[in-house]
């Protein structure tokens, strides 16, 4: 019996707020939007059950720093959103890289801009999880593609967020939020946890943002007996104000290269069937499925197509892309935006292989014959 | 003679506030406010937003937040709930708390969180310059209303009282015997507790309303308010113009992470 | 060679249609190891209180999660019948309310008229298991789920207290779609 695999059937939202029950989560501050509201009635129920907290803000920007100030306590906090929602987080994200605090902000992308359409997916927050907030600042963002893949991205949101003080960005879109899935529950503790690491110098040394090798500076919560200050104002190693351009510029290089230097372990991708791959489709999210589905089709004609799916939007898989420089002569990028991703993969192949939209922003869903149908040969 | 030090961060000194801004009062009176309640410095969490009362938490030798504008209450409620043994305390100002963060100040309130939020209401945006501010009473110039203050004045105050605030209290920089009082009052409270102090603003405010100089506007500090207790005595027409100082508001009322606790309990009981 | 099979069940809000949705995909998922993907319509699709609830099921990896060429559509209203009856495959299975939907269309698909409302009220004594009694018709007459799984499906997901209500309703259903078959 122990050993028996226990399957449910669950949403793509419900499994969000069970991963991130699974990593560790123990606050959550949101506020109602349409497609992503049922992360939070799930997890009203279950976090004081777990001895955690549930509330709900005034608004998201409130959510948003509700969640910073409890990582800063040293809880595992998230928040979940959609369009407009993510729109008013957005100063509060730029807060959280700043101070580098650890957070996930999960956007159920619905279509936009401005209230657009509640109930319909939408892939068009790709670039505004990337550069939604003002300034530079390093981020990462992940996008699964099955109810299934939807925990195990949840749970890879916080362990990301702990390892590298960031804040992570978990996109999933409507299809993905609402769908009703199989998936097999894992046994808890069999999940590989990353909790942020603490600092092992006593209180009077302790440098909240001090220059590590990794870029990641240890990190201990409020009330632990090191008092140590937190802005958002540009700040050297000891978390103070600073006008020094020599410490400004070494902190944003340091946030911009802990993210960089770990690019490889944070970027993923899933390709499918692109070993002998002659076209390559790129894909994410609910669209991903029906790319694969358009592949399997085009397979049984005899037609040498792939799929590389990202699994991590940001940081940009380029090198995983040029990696198949020559052997794919072109490629197709589908997604429900006017091509926000596809201008990335064209910036990555640098005019070395032609790149075809398929686009669509009206709420419905790009279909697998709307894909085979482009798929050249 | 009192001793400051241990609570300062000497080293980030000089302040940035001006001479003869009453910002350095409110941080002497709080800083002997917890000293005589005795808290640990390492239990204190002072949260601020942005504006000079902001700096504060700069200055301090507590954990310290500088946050982003008018969300304070935001963090501060995030590190509430997830850490109740805090004493949290927000530092904010009168545009901060009242304007781009009013929103999160009256939900605060209705929750009645155990926070403390000390309000320095200057009457004014003084970092930035001295634009207008949702308290800068009417007829008052303002860099961004030269030809006079055409909107009416929030009543901080009222405005917490209203929200279902457990400890509502107006203080000036005059009086800072009273203040330092309040504020221990005000942190002792359980729930949501409020200290708006008149701090005066020479710079930004008084230069710009011909004010006169920084004692010119402290002094007037004791001819325009008048206590709680005289008030009461007071006819509508000779309160006309006047700032009530005082406790406005002390009651006992069940607080937001105490009540959520309940139900955390109530599954441990079960389970 | 792997299936894919798909059904919509549509007709109006509340007739519970997103719940045997649900309960069609665990039947099928959780205690028949097969994949199953549920889904359901809002918005405009769903405006003037229709309301429609895809279920794929197959033995394979379920790629496209929405209904593009239908095995079987339930349609519970006349509106429902009309929206989505070209969305049949050929081959496929249309079937209806028999009160309900009065003008069937036509097309290369088999028809099944049956009181499925009727039957819950009259027969089970309440006509809220409606949903219900459709789950018993679609096992008897598409075989895609078994009997015993959809059983337990039900009692795992139906209100505390009803299981017996619910388990008569689908029993029903599914005695009526059997006999309809042998004919």
């Amino acid at each position: 019996m122990a050993e028996e695999k226990k399957i449910k059937v669950l949403t793509g939202n419900e499994a969000c707020a069970e991963g991130a029950l699974a990593a560790g989560m123990r606050f959550y501050a949101g506020y109602p939007i349409t497609p992503s509201s049922e992360v939070a009635e799930v997890l009203a129920e279950e976090l004081p059950r777990l001895g955690g907290v549930f509330i709900q803000m005034e608004d998201e920007i409130a959510s948003m720093g509700a969640i910073i100030g409890a990582s800063l306590a040293g809880t595992k906090a998230m928040t979940a959103t959609s369009g407009p929602g993510f729109s008013l987080m957005q100063e509060n994200i730029g807060f959280a890289a700043m101070a580098e605090v650890p957070c996930v902000v999960v956007n159920v992308m619905r279509g936009g801009p401005s209230t657009g359409l509640p109930t319909l997916p939408a892939q068009a927050d790709v670039m505004q999880a990337r550069w939604g907030t003002h300034g530079d600042h390093a981020i990462i963002v992940l996008a699964p593609f099955s109810v299934a893949e939807t925990f195990d991205l949840t749970v890879r949101a916080f362990n990301l967020s702990e390892q590298y003080r960031t804040p992570v960005i978990l996109l999933l879109d409507e299809i993905i939020g609402h769908v009703n899935e199989r998936v097999t529950i894992v046994d808890p503790g069999s999940l590989e946890i990353f909790n942020r690491i603490v600092p092992s110098d006593p209180p009077d040394q302790y440098k909240p943002y001090r220059h590590t090798e990794s870029g990641v500076p240890p990190m201990i919560a409020y009330g632990e007996g090191y008092r140590f200050h937190v802005t958002g104002l540009a700040h050297d190693e000891t978390g103070f104000p600073t006008n020094s351009a020599a410490e400004i510029g070494r902190m944003l290089e340091r946030h911009h290269r802990k993210v960089e230097q770990a690019r490889d372990h944070i970027v993923q991708v899933d390709p499918f069937m692109m070993e002998d791959a002659e076209i390559g489709i790129v894909a994410y999210g609910s669209t991903a499925r029906s790319a694969r589905h358009a592949v399997r089709l085009a397979r049984e004609t005899g037609k040498r197509v792939g799929l590389l799916r990202l699994k991590t939007l940001w940081p940009f898989a380029d090198e995983e892309i040029r990696s198949y420089i020559g052997q794919v002569k072109s490629w197709i990028v589908p997604e429900m935006n006017l091509g926000q991703m596809a201008h990335e993969v064209e910036w990555a192949l640098a005019g070395s292989a032609p790149v075809t939209r398929l686009n669509k922003v009206n709420g419905d869903p790009i279909s697998p014959p709307e894909i085979y149908q482009i798929i050249p040969g | 003679m009192f001793n400051y030090e241990s609570y300062l961060r000497l080293d980030k000194f000089p302040l940035i506030w001006c001479s003869g801004c009453g910002d350095g009062i409110v941080l002497k009176s709080m800083i002997r406010a917890i000293d005589k309640l005795g808290l640990s410095k390492d239990d204190v969490c002072m949260v601020s937003g942005i504006g000079c009362s902001s700096r504060l938490t700069g200055y301090v030798d507590f954990n310290t937040l500088h946050t982003t504008h008018g969300r304070a209450l935001t963090f501060a409620t995030g590190i509430k709930m997830a850490k109740p043994r805090l004493h949290v305390i927000v530092v904010t100002g009168d545009g901060d708390a009242t304007a781009i963060g009013g929103n999160h100040y009256i939900h605060a309130a209705r929750r009645n969180i155990d926070i403390t939020v000390i309000l320095f209401n200057n009457f004014i945006y003084g970092m930035t310059g001295g634009q207008v501010s949702p308290c800068t009473p009417k007829g008052k110039r303002a860099s961004t209303a030269p030809y006079g203050n055409f909107e009416n004045a929030f009543n901080i105050s009222g405005l917490a009282q209203a929200a279902g605030a457990s400890f509502v209290a107006r203080a000036t920089v005059y009086n800072a015997v009273q203040l330092e009082k309040l504020i221990q009052r005000a942190i002792e409270r359980k729930g949501f507790s409020l200290v708006e102090v008149l701090s005066p603003c020479p710079t930004a405010y008084g230069r710009r309303n011909r004010e006169g100089t920084p004692v010119d506007m402290i002094l007037q500090q004791k001819e325009t308010t008048v206590s709680v207790a005289a008030a009461e005595k007071m006819s509508a027409e000779e309160l006309e113009g006047k700032i009530i100082t005082g406790v406005l508001t002390d009651v006992e009322r069940p607080e937001c992470r105490e009540e959520y606790q309940k139900l955390i309990d109530s599954f441990r009981k079960e389970g | 060679m792997s299936f894919r099979y798909e059904i919509r069940l549509s007709g109006e809000g509340g007739q519970g249609l997103v719940l045997a949705g649900k309960i069609l995909a665990e039947a099928a998922a959780v205690y028949d190891d097969l994949n199953a993907t549920q889904s359901q319509s809002y918005g405009p699709e769903a405006r003037g209180g229709a309301s429609r609830s895809e279920v794929i099921i197959s033995d394979d990896e379920i790629d496209y999660p929405k209904a593009v060429s239908i095995d079987l559509l339930l349609a519970l209203t006349q509106e429902s019948c009309d929206r989505y009856y070209k969305d049949l495959k050929k081959g496929g299975i249309l079937l209806v309310d028999s009160d309900a939907v009065n003008r069937l269309p036509e097309g290369e698909f088999r028809v099944i008229s049956a009181p499925i409302i009727g039957l819950a009220r009259e027969r089970v004594g309440r006509a809220l298991v409606a949903n219900i009694v459709a789950l018993g018709f679609i096992a008897g007459i598409s075989g895609i789920v078994s009997e015993k799984s959809l059983r337990s499906a039900i009692e795992a997901r139906v209100p505390k207290g009803t299981e017996e209500l619910n388990l008569t309703a689908f029993a029903t259903g599914l005695a009526e779609a059997r006999l309809l078959m042998k004919n």
